[in-house]
């Protein structure tokens, strides 16, 4: 019992930065039913754009705190840009191909910004500066940071601007309407190609935040960090029903979830076999589980016949 | 106000419409009626570049329309009901109608165009917070129609708007179908009901096989012996 809320606690951090990544996944899904394997790479720009400003900010005597804003900035206008690109020249080329081309295509963009970024950034581990104070809390026998405290915030708050945007504007529903039927969305005068580059690009921005919340939570960055970032929020918006907004955010929490109790307990329920450096597994055992029992996943629509 | 001329439509080799011309006059309503097959649904999703032609052309109010972005078809003034109402499941009945007037800003006139829908389908009214995909078949096409009229269209194309339906419900289509006509709005109405088409048109045309086969005045089709054989079941 002593560790479960200091594990809940860790879980519901890492899954607010699921979470923010898996909308990404979801977004482009629901709109135009391609599943954009580079989404891991986009949040790893993000992370290491954000290292780049805010520690040369920082070096010229510029204050934490604006320099933390200035480089969280600068991760998202390169990340939006990037997000743009990525479809334009990658994804839109493609459209109306079969399936499995622009998938390819994915995960080939995923390899050429990997590259990039090693070419650009090394092979080694950068540190990311801190951004806020070490301020430690207690409750109930568990700890927790201020950095953990604002990854919390800072998602609740982006996912409660996304839940605006699709909702309550004139772009939402535009994107409402072209995931539902894109030839009728056209007809009501609806530009596709400028809601799926939008979806691009808001979807970018979120990775550029979840970016930097992974970089200050961890203080370390690397230019294949996205990979497995990507390919677990890939099954956390499995996990709530790929194309589902609702189903993005509870699969993101519950992925983070189910991994940060699955390291906590894992010693105890293999009898010390096997330690807590093998949580990976936890969202992998998820993703598995899900397609072979509920491939729609948990808020499914019907996707079946379009996955 | 409409003039197709030579409309050439297929589909990887498949000839749907071989060159036909056609046109529809202002404030007039126009049947285009035949088999299902004979090429009206091709013919009306080129007008309104749902699909591309491979040649012919479309002109609207004197200006060339077959080449332009597909998305620009409603700020032309020509709204489609498609084929199978096409609405947005998801969404609400008024987000659908809002999607209708999606390029309109002027709120005040929006509201009464609004209004003026709701009267003559009140049964949207009722279930304007409802999503659309569980409305019966005939409330869809109530609200595929009024969301076409939410675009203020100069013209309106519909796509057979009784496919499917109880015959209460088309008539009680067809009877907005009247009144809109009667205000001055331009249709080119697609049916496999003849019948129908040819009582609340003016003027028809008679596609087979992707060509226009035989012209006229509404009336005069009603009692043409050929119609009558191969539409209406005589």
């Amino acid at each position: 019992m002593d560790i479960f809320f200091q594990q809940v606690i860790n879980g519901l951090v890492q899954g607010s930065i699921y979470a923010l990544v898996a909308l990404g996944y979801t977004m482009v899904y629901g709109i135009m039913g391609l599943i954009n394997f580079a989404h891991g790479e986009v949040v790893m720009i993000g992370t290491l754009v954000a290292i780049a400003v805010t520690s040369s900010l920082i070096g010229a005597g510029v204050p934490v705190a604006v320099a933390g804003l200035g480089g969280l900035a600068a991760a998202l206008l390169v990340c939006m840009a990037l997000g743009w690109s990525l479809e334009r020249v990658a994804y839109r080329p493609l459209r109306g191909s079969p399936r499995l081309t622009p998938l390819i295509t994915a995960i080939g963009m995923s390899i050429i910004l990997q590259n990039l970024a090693m070419i650009i950034w090394g092979r080694n581990y950068l540190t990311f500066p801190p951004l806020l104070p070490k301020i430690n809390y207690e409750f109930a026998g568990a700890h927790f940071t201020l950095v953990q405290v604002a990854i919390v915030l800072i998602s609740a708050a982006a996912m409660s601007g996304l839940v605006f945007l699709v909702y309550r504007t004139r772009l939402g529903m535009a994107m409402r309407a072209t995931a539902q039927n894109p030839a009728v969305a056209s007809l009501m005068g609806v530009n596709i190609n400028r809601v799926i580059a939008a979806a691009f690009v808001v979807g970018s921005a979120l990775a550029a935040v979840a970016g930097v919340m992974v970089g200050s939570y961890y203080e370390i960055a690397h230019y294949q960090m996205g990979f497995m970032l990507g390919l677990k929020a890939f099954t956390a918006a499995v996990l709530g029903g790929i194309g589902n907004l609702a189903g993005a955010m509870a699969g993101g929490v519950l992925l983070g979830l189910i991994e940060a109790l699955g390291a906590g307990y894992i010693g105890d329920l293999s009898g010390g076999f096997l330690g807590s450096h093998y949580q990976d597994i936890f969202a992998f055992i998820v993703l598995i589980v899900v397609l072979m029992f509920k491939p729609s996943g948990l808020f499914g629509e019907k996707t079946g016949e379009r996955a | 106000m409409l003039e197709v001329t030579g409309l050439h439509v297929a589909y990887g080799g498949i000839q749907a419409v071989r060159s036909i011309t056609f046109h529809v006059n202002e404030g007039e309503m126009v049947a285009l009626i035949g088999a299902n097959g004979a090429g009206k649904t091709s013919t009306l999703k080129a007008i309104a570049r749902v699909i591309d032609a491979v040649g012919g052309d479309v002109h609207f109010c004197g200006e060339d329309i077959t080449r332009i972005p597909p998305h620009h078809v409603i700020r032309k003034g020509i709204a489609l009901v498609p084929e199978g109402r096409g609405v947005f499941p998801r969404l609400t009945v008024a987000e659908n109608l809002a999607m209708g007037a999606f390029l309109r800003h002027d709120k005040a006139e929006m509201a009464a165009d609004l209004d003026k829908i709701y009267g003559y389908f009140p049964r949207l009214k009722e279930r304007a917070a409802q999503l659309a995909g569980t409305l019966s078949g005939g409330e869809q096409q109530m609200l595929a129609i009024g969301r076409a009229l939410m675009s203020r269209p100069k013209m309106l194309l519909l796509d057979e708007p009784s496919m499917g339906l109880a015959p209460i419900m088309v008539q009680k289509i067809f009877e907005v179908v009247r009144a809109v006509a009667a205000e001055g709005m331009t249709t080119l109405l697609i049916e496999q009901n003849a019948k129908l088409a040819l009582e609340v048109s003016q003027r028809g045309y008679v596609m087979e096989s992707g060509e226009i086969t035989l012209t006229g005045e509404s009336a005069s089709l009603l009692n043409d012996p050929k119609v009558r054989a191969a539409y209406l079941g005589e």
